[in-house]
């Protein structure tokens, strides 16, 4: 067999010289023009990975990695999902044939089947054609395959609202808000629940329509002024009840404030 | 100077050999996407490689922020994220390149399978590239918990679920991989850690050394 370059492969770990089992085609043996991988095409691949770098620190620097809010295992509505590439597995595990009494037929049978076929394929299409279109049996299930997973990804990805998902998960540092003991027998905590917690929350840590109360920087009057005539964003009008209620109500929210600021 | 140095150490090692199954051969035309454009797609494999190379080495540098604990989990990785220099970038790496990387597989073995390149001798090696195919899908489902955010706790929880369903050996697996049988917590985070970390990196390298073994020893399949 003849060697590109001429050269003697004494000693190449590659060829055992006195008994040769199976021993490939010498690339310089294959028809057209060879090229020398050592440096000629290393350089190419070189630079088509340079160019795919730039591509991919594109993508990092545009699209930061997601994080969501720390984990909190008593969130009933969150609603789970796997990364992207598990989807199909996911989505198949919904239908009814495969899940419940079938759970078994969904989560094993099916998906054994198809890798155990992909991880056997040299021995289950054994003929000597190589051709696509010559192997007719393993080009079509192959093609089912993908296109079943393609469907069912996207029949996964469909159903789920990613914005609002990402809106209701946003990451936010869990230490944000000092943990403050509510006192709900003082006497400005009923009108609080009347006329605030719809808003600002049943501790005071503030809801997506109004932020927290916690370490606001008001005295009693000026609070008292704000549930009346409102603030910002906040309209008039807010606080309905009595003026000793209102007394009560402002005494309350500072209270809570000193309280959070001794902690 | 350098060429002295070199024969010191041959004369030692004897690297020549080694350096002819590396890098002394040729690329034949019909993989060469210089002669032929369509030849691309004998890129695919070469990019997987790249992107694992990614993965690891911006792994690496994650870890040195990483805690593997449920109550500083989540916090190291908003502070990389938010107040690390490049932090936030090194972690985008790891987390686009588990994408790509599984995307680079999947084209890689379509162009192997269509091509019909897995028939004999190459039927181990197809093999061999199909377990690094799972264990990829396993380093991103490991990895997927590690933040410790919503959608890395849930999505872990279900997926214990699915393997607990399992017949027969089941609970046992769930076990296993969670540290408890009805838990999930601060046990399942350090398992999937030392799996995403240790186990599965080692599995990956046996296997790429010898997926890459077979390569050059059986050379790149023959045109259509």
């Amino acid at each position: 067999m003849k060697r590109g370059k001429g050269m003697k492969f004494v000693g190449d770990s590659r060829i055992n010289a006195d008994q040769q089992k199976f021993t490939p085609k010498d690339y310089s043996e294959y028809p057209g023009r060879t090229e020398a991988f050592w440096p000629n095409f290393l350089l190419k691949e070189w630079l088509v990975g340079a160019v795919f770098l730039v591509g991919f620190l594109c993508l990092t620097i545009a699209h930061p990695a997601p994080l969501e809010k720390l984990a909190d295992p008593t969130d009933t509505a969150y609603t789970p999902l796997p990364d992207w590439y598990f989807l199909f597995l996911f989505q198949l595990l919904k239908y009814k044939f495969a899940s419940g009494s079938y759970f078994v037929l969904g989560a094993l049978i099916i998906p054994g089947l198809a890798f155990g076929a992909l991880f056997l394929a040299p021995f289950l299409d054994r003929g000597k054609e190589r051709r696509p279109h010559k192997r007719p049996i393993a080009t079509s299930l192959m093609l089912l395959a993908f296109i079943s997973v393609f469907w069912l990804t996207y029949e996964a990805a469909s159903a789920v609202n990613w914005e609002e998902k990402a809106e209701n998960n946003k990451a936010v540092w869990p230490d944000d808000k000092p943990a403050v003991e509510i006192d709900t027998t003082d006497p400005g905590y009923a009108p609080y629940e009347n006329s605030c917690m719809a808003c600002h929350g049943g501790e005071l840590e503030g809801t997506g329509a109004a932020p927290t109360l916690i370490g606001i920087d008001f005295t009693a009057e000026e609070i008292m002024d704000i549930a009346v005539n409102g603030i910002g964003t906040m309209p008039a009008d807010q606080f309905q009840g009595s003026d000793e209620e209102l007394q009560q109500l402002a005494d309350f929210i500072v209270s809570v404030n000193e309280q959070a600021a001794e902690e | 100077m350098l060429q002295k140095i070199y024969d010191w150490v041959d004369e030692r090692f004897d690297i020549t050999p080694m350096w002819r199954d590396i890098a002394d051969h040729e690329v034949p035309e019909h993989v060469n996407p210089a002669h032929h454009f369509s030849a691309f797609v004998y890129c695919f494999g070469g990019l997987t490689f790249f992107v694992t190379v990614i993965q690891v080495l911006s792994g690496m540098f994650l870890t040195m922020y990483y805690v593997p604990d449920i109550e500083n989990a989540w916090r190291s990785v908003y502070y990389l994220q938010t107040e690390v220099a490049h932090g936030q970038i090194v972690r985008g790496m790891h987390h686009w390149g588990a994408s790509v990387v599984i995307v680079m597989l999947f084209l890689h073995t379509l162009r192997v399978f269509f091509q019909g390149a897995y028939k004999k001798p190459r039927e181990l090696n197809w093999m061999v590239g199909v377990l690094l195919f799972f264990v990829m899908l396993a380093l991103g489902l490991t990895g997927y918990l590690l933040p410790w955010d919503n959608k890395a706790y849930f999505a872990s929880v279900v997926t214990l679920q699915i393997a607990e369903g399992v017949p027969f050996i089941g609970e046992f697996a769930k076990t296993l991989l969670s540290g408890d049988p009805s838990i999930v917590g601060a046990q399942t985070l350090t398992r999937f850690f030392a799996i995403h970390v240790f186990f599965l990196p080692a599995a990956l390298f046996v296997l790429m050394a010898i997926h890459f073994i077979l390569i050059r020893k059986q050379g790149i399949s023959g045109p259509l």
